[in-house]
């Protein structure tokens, strides 16, 4: 790793400093796809590219959501809780009965709803986020529990052709529904913050919330909308991951908002706030992926070295961060 | 201004008069609900009943949160320290298991001191990270929380380990002088860390660092150090609260071994007072906070609610505390920030005040 950082640390003067975590992700993840190619034959089949965004397409809407808050120099622990509550929500409102549609927009409004509280919260009462939302993140959990204490199948006939519709070829090459509406979801997200007042006032925050308050930028109404937006991320997130399992359960995603941190930071998004790109964070979503491929692939290894290798991952490239200096002012 | 600033200021003076007023309410609502609630009986020369229980599985948040409390104070967080529960736990379990005569005392402190060594190179990898290398500390122990509960893991192999040593298990089940051992232990390390805090400069020096760490290091306090000693006495207390939960149940479980303690400890010190972003810290108002925490979930297994919708209860109490604490802390910010034309907040934040409290 510190070889590659060198290498980056010498041509930086033609790659701009911001680029170069998002960059080095890019080379860590060709570099493991080529391992897994020399490594096992049926690595190289475009479907397991495919399948690794079919099985973490709820990963990257979070993470989604996730970037939007980091990049303000904040923190939303309560994304995986908020996936299992919206998941378990439309569960059990499908069994009582309501139509498909319904159940979507109301599933899809709580996740938005619990975010907007949570920004007020952190901006009105100067809370830290992290607190707010480990409260967030107990209540939600909690409210998946106080829902119903097991698991509740969904055979909803909405529900269960997003999940089996394949697009493409479905002997061959094929995506689901969710890998689409995930792709939607980075594009509209990248545009956001490239193009729009809201992304040009997140960097700014992100950057220094001071000189962003004094250069009359509205702080509050855009830290309020980054934990929104977060909500309404999770919120889809959760609706994929009901369209994947065709179930919501009490205790899935438990956890998960580590993986979507360690993704949005493996990324190239800087922790304090106001550098990194949606891009960066779905190459970080798929190096998590192709990480839990290699390891399946391997068959030897056991799922606890996914951990371990994150962890190593998350040291390597917060190391990375610091030998760009990107966090220097 | 003045009048409301003064009577904030009163509040704030007894830092503890929340915590304890919160404590009592669950105490009197529970004693209310079920009247033998808090009554002790002794048994065997042993005291039962709930209030001990309530101590006594306090114990591993209240040494988590003292840690914790130091870490935090200087400014910092450590979310590693459950995964250093379940290292520590699970390779003093999987020492004992390996060896013929799991009741010796010799292989138990041998255990023991295993344990309590990993945890100090975790915590000097912590402080490593962050003091040296100068990595936010959120980030730097996020790393071994994620890769901690791997490595533990691989010490069970995925198994849970089962061990069968009667002096392991009195470290969690224990009695002395009719308390349980636990509780001594939890107490003792609270008067060695208040000694060394509040007897010592270095209490002082730790809130200083806290305050305003360039400061200090130019007033010639070596801030690195202190920062650094805070995470390895943070994963020393996760070391010990690790063997008290793996001796409960005399089994360590890489998965579930101190899962989610992070978070109440990190919840202890907030509701005892100590702010968040480092400076002053309030021992006892941490293990106040712990006692809380460990009362709010005892409550809700006596009232048959399943333990899970206990989050649901502890929402509400971070969220009640936090606000009980803010508007003094916003008070104070405003009270700075006055005088300065760019003051948007302050009007609309205290009409939602209002609005927004029972959320």
């Amino acid at each position: 790793m510190s070889s590659a950082a060198l290498t980056l640390g010498r041509i930086r003067s033609r790659v701009p400093r911001r680029q170069v975590p998002v960059l080095a992700t890019l080379a860590l993840l060709l570099v493991m796809y080529g391992i897994g190619v020399s490594q096992y034959r049926a690595f190289s089949n475009v479907q397991v590219i495919f399948n690794v965004f079919i099985d973490n397409g709820f990963l990257l809407v979070v993470a989604v959501g996730m970037t939007f808050v980091i990049l303000t120099g904040g923190i939303d622990l309560s994304v995986g809780a908020v996936v299992a509550m919206t998941a378990m929500v439309s569960a059990s409102l499908l069994q009582q009965g309501l139509p498909a549609l319904l159940v979507l927009v109301i599933a899809l409004l709580i996740g938005p709803f619990l975010g907007f509280l949570m920004g007020c919260a952190i901006h009105f009462f100067e809370i830290q986020p992290f607190i707010v939302t480990l409260a967030g993140m107990f209540f939600a959990r909690g409210m998946c529990t106080f829902i119903s204490g097991s698991s509740i199948p969904i055979t909803d006939g909405f529900w269960t052709t997003m999940s089996q519709q394949r697009i493409g070829d479905p002997r061959g090459n094929f995506v689901s529904i969710s890998v689409l509406i995930a792709f939607a979801v980075v594009a509209i997200a990248a545009w956001t913050l490239a193009y729009t007042r809201l992304g040009r006032n997140v960097y700014a925050i992100g950057g220094n919330p001071q000189s962003a308050l004094l250069m009359g930028l509205p702080v509050g109404r855009t830290r309020i909308a980054v934990y929104t937006i977060s909500g309404l991320c999770s919120a889809i997130g959760g609706i994929l991951l009901s369209f994947y399992t065709l179930s919501g359960a009490p205790l899935i995603a438990v956890g998960m908002e580590l993986d979507v941190i360690a993704a949005v930071v493996i990324g190239g998004t800087v922790l304090t706030g106001g550098s990194g790109y949606v891009f960066g964070t779905m190459l970080g979503v798929l190096v998590l992926g192709v990480i839990q491929t290699l390891i399946t692939f391997d068959g030897s290894l056991n799922s606890w070295w996914t951990k371990i290798v994150i962890g190593g991952l998350l040291f390597a490239f917060i190391l990375l961060q610091r030998l760009v200096g990107i966090r220097f002012k | 201004m003045t009048d409301t600033g003064s009577r904030w200021r009163a509040v704030t003076g007894h830092r503890l008069f929340w915590p304890v007023a919160v404590l009592v309410v669950m105490l009197a609502a529970n004693t209310i609900y079920r009247p033998g609630f808090l009554s002790v009986e002794v048994n065997d020369g042993h005291l039962y009943g709930t209030p001990i229980d309530i101590l006594r599985l306090s114990a591993p948040l209240i040494l988590v949160a003292l840690g914790m409390t130091v870490v935090i104070s200087t400014g910092g967080i450590d979310l590693s320290v459950g995964s250093v529960c379940a290292i520590s736990g699970a390779l003093a379990c999987s020492y004992i298991s390996q060896q013929p005569d799991q009741n010796s005392l010799a292989v138990v402190f041998t255990a023991l001191a295993l344990g309590f060594g990993i945890a100090l190179v975790l915590g000097a990898w912590n402080g490593v990270l962050v003091a040296v290398i100068g990595i936010q500390p959120i980030i730097a122990t996020l790393i071994l929380m994620v890769a901690g509960r791997g490595l533990a893991q691989l010490i069970t192999e995925g198994q849970i380990i089962t061990i069968n040593s009667e002096p392991y298990r009195a470290i969690g089940l224990g009695h002395v002088l009719t308390l349980p051992l636990a509780v001594f232990i939890a107490l003792a390390a609270a008067l060695l860390v208040a000694a060394f805090t509040r007897r010592t400069a270095l209490g002082m020096i730790i809130e200083s660092v806290g305050g305003n760490s360039v400061a200090s290091r130019l007033a010639g306090i070596r801030s690195g150090r202190v920062v650094f000693l805070a995470y390895v006495l943070s994963a020393a207390c996760a070391a010990v609260a690790g063997f008290m939960i793996t001796a409960n149940v005399s089994s360590a479980d890489g998965n579930a071994a101190g899962l989610w303690i992070e978070l109440d400890a990190i919840l202890a010190v907030v509701i005892g007072g100590t702010a968040l972003a480092g400076g002053r810290f309030y021992l006892s108002g941490t293990i106040l906070g712990a006692l809380i925490i460990q009362t709010l979930t005892t409550s809700v297994y006596a009232m048959n609610i399943s333990p899970q919708t206990s989050l649901l209860f502890k929402a509400v109490v971070v969220i009640a505390v936090c606000l009980i604490q803010a508007p003094a802390f916003r008070a104070r910010l405003t009270r700075r920030r006055r005088g300065t034309p760019t003051n948007p907040t302050s009007p609309p934040s205290q009409a939602r005040q209002k609005e927004e409290v029972p959320a």
